[in-house]
């Protein structure tokens, strides 16, 4: 094995990398039996802490109903953000400089704010002017809060999307003399969709993550929230985390991993232009950097 | 016109934040360079691992890790960063610490491994070439160029840091989100408080985004 960094190891190289590889599983083994160790001390790896696991009560009533709520707020942000993110993202690539002006400085100022204090003050909002119950208040909020940031965020990656498109495409709508309107339904939007799929689902995975702030901040029964009346009810702490971090886990790496098929996909595509706003851009996107 | 902010501790909620922001940026870069390097080493358990790191931690929500690092760390494993046990608010605020730079430090390892793919390959066979090993190649050559390419990258990775300071807020440190959800709570000036905190973040991010770009493009290799 062989990198541009290193040369295929010699007998003395081998030898290195074999000591190098024996400290570090040492290392590793020592931080794993002190894990462990403190948790049998703690009486967190008995088999009755990881026992519920394998009923179907802790599934039923804690775990898939959480899951449930946090798939739940990541669709309804999803889908009522990209059609605002699309609005803001075509506005901000307007003609007049008025329409890019405003788009701007909102999507920059959704951008530049922490999704939690957007929550937050969306379920105090929701308290003071709106008559919503209490048990609804919770998802309303959070869903307001992702919706709040993602739109912004997906407003540039339709812009990236639109921009990434060949300049041909649009010269060439000009030329057959598209209107402003066609040259943008016609041509332009359903390329650009193509090129930022593989963003979009991977901004799925910054939207399921956020909704476990809503668990702890808001008390909105997700996961992260079900974790904590789970373990109330089985003082399994550490297990229970473990459950809950590899769900999100398995989760958010079946996200990233279609995003990043689709990205193949669509960049050797022999049917499009191979223009793709990728999966790494996507982080870059979304801090709110004036750039 | 600002009396709703009497009696609260705005400017100490916020340098909280800022020292979240810092201490935690200082770590991840540490501790993200570390891994970029096992990511590109020759020895595939260290290289297993730092895939094997980056993939859990990227995908596991911070909430997740924050609070974890309170219920399970502190309350379980009785770590508590050399703060004093009476001292409950140093060593949430060191928790809340190790937790940003232990998920911030997976974005650093990424951004800087992209960096590295960068820089042009004749670089590392030449230094091969004059016969430095691994350690001198990656820490002489390479990732000095690599860093200066990635400081935009790498300023995006500090301002999402710096909002994500915010969740320190579920374990109780005392930081701006955490001030802005009591004042909501207590306040009649829901908009004009929601105003001020939103002010803040973007005198925070935007300023550093600003002197991060044009700092990019000036250390930028030209190549």
């Amino acid at each position: 094995m062989s990198s541009v960094l290193f040369d295929t190891p010699g007998p003395r190289a081998k030898v290195w990398n074999i000591v190098y590889t024996v400290v570090f599983l040492a290392l590793l083994v020592l931080g794993g039996w002190w894990a462990i160790a403190k948790l049998q001390d703690k009486g967190q790896f008995e088999a009755v802490m990881w026992k519920p696991f394998t009923t179907s009560e802790a599934w039923t009533t804690y775990l898939l109903p959480g899951l449930a709520n946090t798939l739940k707020a990541a669709a309804l942000s999803m889908v009522i953000a990209l059609p605002l993110g699309a609005v803001f993202g075509i506005a901000r690539l307007s003609d007049h400089r008025w329409v890019r002006s405003v788009a701007g400085t909102i999507v920059e100022f959704f951008r530049a704010i922490p999704v939690l204090l957007l929550m937050l003050f969306a379920s105090q909002f929701y308290v003071k002017y709106t008559d919503i119950s209490s048990e609804q208040r919770p998802l309303y909020a959070v869903v307001t809060g992702l919706v709040l940031y993602n739109a912004s965020v997906l407003a540039e990656i339709v812009r990236a999307g639109i921009l990434s498109l060949p300049r041909g495409q649009t010269e060439a709508a000009k030329a057959i003399g598209l209107r402003k309107g066609q040259m943008m339904t016609i041509v332009l939007l359903p390329q650009a969709v193509t090129a930022m799929l593989p963003a979009i689902v991977s901004q799925l995975v910054v939207i399921v993550k956020d909704t476990a702030l809503g668990g702890v901040m808001l008390g909105f029964t997700e996961l992260l929230n079900s974790r904590q009346t789970l373990s109330a009810n089985y003082a399994n702490v550490i297990p229970s985390f473990l459950v809950v971090a590899a769900i999100f886990v398995i989760l958010n790496f079946l996200l990233t991993t279609i995003a990043s098929w689709i990205e193949g996909r669509v960049r050797r595509g022999k049917r499009t232009t191979g223009a793709v706003v990728g999966v790494d851009e996507v982080e870059d996107l979304a801090t709110g950097r004036a750039i | 016109m600002f009396d709703f902010l009497e009696g609260y501790d705005l400017i100490g909620a916020f340098w909280v934040t800022v020292q979240l922001t810092l201490f935690s940026a200082l770590f991840s870069l540490v501790w993200g360079t570390i891994l970029a390097g096992m990511r590109v080493s020759p020895v595939p358990l260290m290289r297993g691992f730092g895939t094997v790191y980056v993939n859990i931690v990227r995908n596991t929500p911070l909430t997740v890790i924050i609070v974890f690092c309170a219920l399970g760390l502190a309350d379980v494993y009785g770590v508590t960063f050399g703060a004093g046990t009476d001292d409950v608010k140093s060593q949430y605020f060191r928790l809340a610490v190790f937790g940003l730079s232990a998920y911030t430090a997976a974005f650093v390892c990424e951004a800087l491994r992209s960096g590295i793919n960068t820089v042009p390959k004749g670089q590392a066979e030449a230094a091969r070439a004059i016969g430095l090993s691994f350690t001198q190649v990656l820490t002489l050559i390479v990732l000095p160029q690599a860093f200066r390419s990635v400081v935009g990258p790498l300023a995006n990775v500090l301002i999402a840091l710096t909002k994500n300071t915010t969740v320190a807020a579920t374990i109780g440190v005392a930081e701006a989100a955490y001030l802005m959800k009591g004042m909501i709570e207590n306040e009649a000036a829901l908009v004009a408080i929601g105003a001020v905190f939103a002010f803040g973040f973007i005198v925070l991010t935007m300023p550093l985004g600003l002197f991060l770009g044009w700092l990019s493009n000036r250390v930028a290799v030209k190549r």
